[in-house]
C-alpha cells in the first residue's frame, strides 16, 4: 500500500479538538484522583468544570466554518456547535452541583468526575456525528459512563438497583439500535448520513428491509429519550441515582439523544417521513399523557421530576411528529430552556439533601418558604417554567413547539399536548403549595454555605428568565443551527421534510 | 479452495461440533469448541477472508475460549448428569433445527447454478479480505470511530472498576469511618 492512501483522507483534527480536550481532562482527573485524598475532591471538580469551559472555546471558534471532517463522518456546523455548547454547559452545571454532594456522600471523586467527562464526550460526539457508527459509539460512551454513575452510591441498595435496571434495559435498547443500523446498512449500503440521504432520494430496492431498520433505530432512540412505552427504567433510575446524576440524565442524555434523533430522522431520513412521523405521533401522545398522569400520583420530588422529564420528552416528540423546519427549530429552542430549568430543579433537590438523610418527599418541603426564602423562590420559578407559565423559558418553548405543530396540521396532537400541560400544572403547583402554604417539613442548610451550588441555581434561574423574556436571540440561534445543518446536507432548497 | 480441503475441514468441524454437545465433561466440550472455531478460521482464510480468519482465531479461539475456561473453573462445574430434558425444550430444539436445515437446503438449491462464479465476483481485487484492506478502512475512513472506541473502552473499564472495587471511601451508611464493608451485591 502506498503512503499516499492515508494522505488522501482528510483528518482535520481541529474538528475534534473539543472532544480531545474533554478526553484528556477525563484521563487527567482519573490519574489525579488516584492520588488525591477525599478532601481534594472539590479541586478535581473545579478542574473538570474548567476543562469543560475550555472545550467550549474551540467549539465556538469553529462557528461559521461548516464542513464535514474525517471522510464525512463528523459534521462541524452550527447545529453541532449549538448542541455541544448546551451539553458542555449542562455537564459543567452537573459538576458544580456535584462538588459538595460527592464529598458529603463519600463518593470517589476521581472516577466520578472522569465518568461525567466521558459521558460529556459521548454526548458531544452524538451531536456532531454524521455517521451511524459514530452516533452509536457516542451513545455507548455516554451510556456506559452514565450507567456507572447511576450506581455510584453503590452502598445504597436503591442506587445499585437503579444502575442494574438502567444497564439491562439500556443494553437491550442498544441492541435494537445496532440491529437497526445493520439493516439500514444492508438496505442502503452506507453508514454515513449524507450518502444515506442520497441513496434514499434515489430510491431503494429494499424498502421493507430499510423500514425495519428505521423502526429498530426509532425504538433505540425512544429508549434513550424515555418515550412511552420504553420509559419503564426512568423513574427508578432517576430515584436511585445520585441526585446530580439524575439531573444529568434528565438533561444531558436527553439533549444528546434528541440531537442525534433529529439529525438522523429529520435531516436524513426525511424521504421516509410519512412512515415514521405517524409512529412518532402515537408515541408522542402516549408519552405526554402517561408521563403527566403518573406524575400526579408521585410523593417523591425526584420521581415527580422523572415523570415530568418523560412528559417533556413527549412535548418534544410533538415537534418531531410535525417534522417541519419551524418545529425542528422549536425543538432546539425548547431543549435549551429545558436544560436550564431542569438542571436548576435538580440542583434545588441537591440543596435540600444532606448526609445520610433522604430529603426528597414533597411533604418534607412543607414550610420551606419561610425557612429558605431564596431557595424556595428559585424552586417556584423553575417549576412554573416547567409548567409553561409566561414569560419563562418553558412557556415560550411550548408556544413555538405547539404553533409549529399546528402549522403542520397536527391539530389533535396539539389539543392533547395543551390538555397535558394543564394537567401538569397540578403536580408542579402542588409542590409550591407545600412550600408556601403548609407547615412542618425538615430543616435545610443555607445555600450560601455552598457557593458552587449557589452559582448553579443562580445560573439556572437567570437562564430560565432570560431565555423566556428575550427569546429572540435564542430562537435565531436555533434557526441558524438548523439551517447550517441543512445547508451542509443539501445545497438545494432548505426543507427538512418534503411534504 | 480445493474440494478435498473443504471436505476434510468441514467434516472435522462437524465432528467437533458433535463433540461439543456430546461430551459430558464441560472442559472437553470446550476443547471441542476450540477445534470447531479453529477449523472455521481455516475455512475463512481459504475463502480469501484472511483478516476475518485471523481475527476469528485470535478473538474466539484465544480470548473468548480462555474466558470460558476461567468461568468453568471458577464455577467448578462438575460432569453434567445425563438427563432427559423436558419435552417442550426438545420439541423447540427440533423445530429450530428443522428450520435451519430448511434454510440451508434453500440456500444450496438457489445457489447451485453459477455459485462459484457469484462467489468469485465478491472478491474485489487482490486486497479483498486482507489485513491491509481492513487497516486502510480502520486507519482512514473510520479513524475517528477507531479512536473513539478506545475512549469508550476506557470509560467502560473506569465505570466497572468504580462499581466493583472494594472500598469507595466512607459511605453515608458506614457508622465508623474507614471500616471496610462488604460491597453491595
Amino acid at each position: 500500500m502506498s503512503p499516499g492512501v492515508l494522505a488522501a483522507v482528510q483528518f482535520s483534527w481541529l474538528a475534534v479538538l473539543p472532544l480531545g480536550i474533554v478526553a484528556l481532562a477525563a484521563v487527567a482527573v482519573l490519574l489525579a484522583g488516584a492520588r488525591a485524598g477525599q478532601d481534594q475532591g472539590e479541586a478535581l471538580g473545579w478542574f473538570s468544570a474548567a476543562a469543560l469551559a475550555a472545550a467550549a472555546l474551540p467549539v465556538l471558534a469553529s462557528l461559521g466554518r461548516s464542513r464535514l471532517a474525517f471522510d464525512g463522518t463528523v459534521a462541524v456546523d452550527a447545529y453541532s456547535v449549538y448542541f455541544e455548547l448546551v451539553i458542555l454547559f449542562a455537564s459543567a452545571m452537573t459538576v458544580l452541583i456535584s462538588l459538595r454532594y460527592v464529598a458529603e456522600m463519600g463518593l470517589a471523586p476521581g472516577e466520578y468526575y472522569a465518568l461525567v467527562l466521558f459521558a460529556a464526550l459521548g454526548m458531544m460526539l452524538m451531536a456532531a456525528a454524521d455517521d451511524l457508527i459514530l452516533i452509536f459509539l457516542g451513545l455507548e460512551t455516554m451510556s456506559l459512563a452514565v450507567y456507572a454513575l447511576a450506581g455510584f452510591a453503590r452502598r445504597q441498595a436503591r442506587s445499585a438497583e437503579a444502575a442494574l435496571k438502567y444497564f439491562l434495559l439500556g443494553a437491550f435498547s442498544t441492541g435494537f439500535l445496532l440491529y437497526g443500523i445493520a439493516l439500514i446498512y444492508g438496505a442502503a449500503g452506507t453508514l454515513k448520513l449524507e450518502p444515506l440521504r442520497a441513496a434514499l432520494a434515489a430510491g431503494t430496492d429494499h424498502r421493507t428491509l430499510l423500514l425495519c431498520g428505521v423502526g429498530l433505530v426509532l425504538i433505540g432512540f425512544a429508549f434513550k429519550v424515555a418515550a412511552v412505552p420504553f420509559h419503564m427504567w426512568t423513574p427508578d433510575a432517576y430515584e436511585g441515582a445520585p441526585t446530580p446524576i439524575a439531573g444529568f440524565m434528565a438533561v444531558g442524555v436527553k439533549l444528546a439523544s434528541f440531537a442525534a434523533f433529529l439529525r438522523v430522522f429529520g435531516l436524513h431520513l426525511g424521504a421516509l417521513a410519512p412512515t415514521w412521523t405517524a409512529v412518532v405521533w402515537v408515541v408522542a401522545a402516549l408519552t405526554m399523557t402517561a408521563g403527566n398522569l403518573i406524575a400526579l400520583a408521585q410523593q417523591s420530588l425526584k420521581r415527580m421530576l422523572a415523570y415530568s422529564a418523560i412528559a417533556h420528552a413527549g412535548y418534544l416528540l410533538v415537534g418531531m411528529a410535525a417534522g417541519s423546519n419551524e418545529a425542528a427549530g422549536a425543538i432546539l429552542y425548547y431543549l435549551l430552556g429545558y436544560a436550564f430549568t431542569n438542571l436548576g430543579a435538580f440542583a434545588v433537590v441537591v440543596a435540600l439533601e444532606r448526609r445520610g438523610v433522604e430529603h426528597e418527599s414533597i411533604a418534607d418541603l412543607r414550610g420551606l418558604g419561610a425557612r429558605a426564602p431564596g431557595l424556595s423562590a428559585a424552586l417556584a420559578l423553575l417549576l412554573l417554567s416547567l409548567t409553561g407559565m409566561p414569560p419563562l423559558a418553558g412557556f415560550v418553548g411550548k408556544l413555538y413547539l405547539f404553533k409549529a405543530a399546528l402549522d403542520s396540521g397536527l391539530v389533535w396532537l396539539v389539543v392533547i399536548a395543551v390538555l397535558n400541560s394543564v394537567v401538569s400544572a397540578y403536580y408542579y403547583l402542588r409542590v409550591l403549595v407545600a412550600v408556601y402554604m403548609q407547615e412542618g417539613g425538615v430543616a435545610v442548610a443555607p445555600l450560601a454555605a455552598r457557593p458552587a451550588l449557589l452559582v448553579a441555581v443562580g445560573a439556572a434561574v437567570l437562564g430560565t428568565v432570560l431565555i423566556g423574556v428575550f427569546p429572540a436571540p435564542y430562537v435565531a440561534a436555533a434557526g441558524a443551527a438548523l439551517r447550517s445543518a441543512l445547508s451542509l446536507s443539501s445545497p438545494g432548497p432548505l426543507a427538512l421534510i418534503a411534504r | 479452495m480445493p474440494a478435498w480441503l473443504f471436505t476434510f475441514v468441514a467434516v472435522l468441524a462437524v465432528l467437533g461440533a458433535l463433540g461439543v454437545i456430546l461430551q459430558r465433561n464441560p472442559v472437553h466440550s470446550l476443547l471441542a469448541l476450540v477445534l470447531v472455531l479453529s477449523l472455521i478460521a481455516v475455512l475463512f482464510i481459504a475463502l480469501g477472508a484472511v483478516a476475518l480468519g485471523f481475527l476469528q482465531a485470535i478473538v474466539y479461539v484465544g480470548a473468548i475460549m480462555v474466558l470460558f475456561l476461567f468461568v468453568i473453573w471458577l464455577l467448578n462445574l462438575e460432569t453434567e448428569p445425563r438427563e432427559g430434558g423436558r419435552l417442550l425444550v426438545k420439541l423447540a430444539a427440533a423445530v429450530l433445527a428443522a428450520m435451519l436445515a430448511a434454510e440451508l437446503a434453500a440456500l444450496a438449491w438457489r445457489a447451485a447454478p453459477g455459485g462459484a462464479a457469484a462467489a468469485g465476483a465478491l472478491h474485489q481485487g487482490a486486497n479483498y479480505g486482507s489485513m491491509a484492506a481492513l487497516a486502510k478502512v480502520l486507519m482512514g475512513e473510520y479513524l475517528l470511530a477507531f479512536e473513539v472506541t478506545s475512549v469508550l473502552l476506557l470509560a467502560a473499564v473506569v465505570g466497572a472498576v468504580a462499581l466493583a472495587r472494594k472500598d469507595p471511601g466512607a459511605g453515608p451508611q458506614s457508622s465508623t469511618p474507614g471500616r471496610l464493608e462488604p460491597p453491595l451485591r
